[in-house]
């Protein structure tokens, strides 16, 4: 996948005085290689800098120590035997620089040094790796903290009728930006932790409601997804022209699209009755010149997991002619 | 079948990277997306000649996994942004609908199994 990962990610933003060991072990250029020897088996280590007056001058590893033993110069100081100008890394660089010198060079350690090139510290791939595992721990940790935070909020948060509203103002002949409001219904219906099943039936009857007031009405309308702790209700309300004939309107089939609808794949004469499908409850008004309401009510708990039928449920009409000052 | 299997059955050009091992279990098609929100099983592949932004919201809404365009319809830009955006893998096949649902079927590749009964509204 051409994806990012969030590994790519810090390699870039984490710097390697974040990641590097601290506390550096260093030998003299007077040193002997028999005492190098002891230093690397007592601290278990595979090389170390050398550092004269308190200036990086080389590094040494324990290969040119078998080199010495090899060569039968164990108690030839550091001095002759290490690497000078050795390769250093600059602490405030993010890791990435890093990992390309360990690709780079054949090093098993860099020095890092600070913009002074005084020695601070010292960074071997395990350093990489642990750096990169602990902090990828800690987000870990702070997402699970912020998803359980999210889907107890109706727990944490306590009155006698909590909800959380989301409202969305859905334009007219908008085609660029139809089912956004939906998309993100849908999104904050999962963050919340509702049932995958759910978040479906909701979401399809959000799009299908949006829809309609993008295509069929004058001056657009609103999209409102209520979450309760047992239910969650879509609501579209839009300024007209209202629904000739509610009964006809819910007929799988029935149509009023123009061929323009039917070209973007809708107008199929489905759009109430798939609604109709995902709800526990629907409730359309809809006088005719005025306005049209519909409300979906989708329930969370026990009830509408067992007790809703294939084609939805309780559906309730309004007779057109009444008027919302009456209700 | 796993995408990459389907893809290479129905001859398709993939219009972006995608994880071809992804598992997914059926298929439907339909060029009407009331008519898909009606009948698409959560995580299918949709089969369709329809080409605009809204077969890609479409699919998000109803948990389609992937899109695979027939008839050698060529999604506009905006189409294969939004995918992208969504990680809805798509593709394209210069062969018919009914040709490529066919193939799949005998492949083993089964179709949705979501009601069409449509019952009247009370």
């Amino acid at each position: 996948m051409p994806k990012i990962t969030r590994v790519q990610e810090l390699v870039y933003e984490i710097k390697i005085e974040e990641v590097m060991t601290r506390n550096v072990i260093t030998v003299t250029p007077q040193t002997s290689m028999a005492e190098l020897r002891e230093i690397l088996r007592t601290h278990r280590i595979s090389g170390t800098p050398v550092v004269k007056d308190g200036e990086l001058i080389g590094i040494i590893s324990v290969e040119d120590l078998i080199k010495a033993l090899a060569g039968g110069e164990i108690e030839a100081t550091v001095e002759k035997r290490m690497t000078t100008d050795p390769v250093t890394l600059c602490a405030d660089e993010p890791i990435i620089i890093a990992v390309n010198h360990f690709a780079r060079y054949d090093f098993g350690r860099f020095p890092v040094v600070d913009r002074e090139g005084k020695l601070i510290g010292i960074l071997t791939r395990g350093d990489i790796i642990e750096g990169l595992l602990k902090k990828l721990e800690v987000e870990y940790h702070e997402e699970e903290i912020r998803r359980y935070r999210v889907s107890h909020i109706f727990e944490d948060i306590v009155s006698d009728r909590t909800s959380l509203v989301l409202r969305y103002d859905v334009i007219t002949h908008d085609f660029d930006h139809a089912g956004e409001a939906s998309s993100k219904i849908k999104r904050a219906l999962n963050r919340l932790g509702a049932p995958p099943e759910i978040v479906r039936r909701a979401a399809i009857a959000a799009y299908e409601a949006e829809m309609n007031i993008i295509l069929h009405t004058d001056e657009g309308g609103e999209l409102v997804a209520e979450i309760q702790p047992g239910q969650i209700i879509i609501r579209a309300v839009d300024t007209g022209p209202g629904i000739p004939d509610v009964e006809q309107a819910m007929q799988p089939g029935f149509s009023t699209a123009p061929e323009w609808i039917r070209e973007l794949g809708f107008g199929a004469g489905m759009g109430l009755s798939n609604i109709q499908r995902c709800a526990d409850e629907m409730h359309l008004e809809s006088p005719l010149g005025k306005w049209t309401s519909l409300e979906v009510v989708i329930y969370l708990d026990q009830r509408g997991l067992c007790s809703r039928s294939e084609s939805g449920g309780v559906i309730q009409v309004q007779a057109p002619q009444r008027r919302r000052s009456e209700t | 079948m796993k995408l990459g299997e389907i893809v290479s059955i129905v001859e398709g050009t993939l219009l972006f990277e995608a994880d071809l091992d992804m598992e997914i279990p059926c298929a439907g098609a339909a060029d009407l997306m009331s008519d898909v929100l009606a009948f698409a099983e959560p995580g299918s592949v949709l089969l369709t000649g329809l080409c605009n932004p809204q077969v890609v919201r479409t699919a998000e809404m109803a948990d389609i996994v992937a899109i695979i365009f027939v008839r050698g319809k060529q999604p506009p830009p905006e189409t294969v942004a939004l995918a992208k955006g969504k990680g809805i893998p798509l593709a394209t096949t210069p062969h018919t609908m009914f040709e490529m649902c066919g193939r799949l079927y005998q492949a083993g590749l089964r179709g949705c199994n979501i009601s069409c009964r449509i019952e009247p509204a009370r």
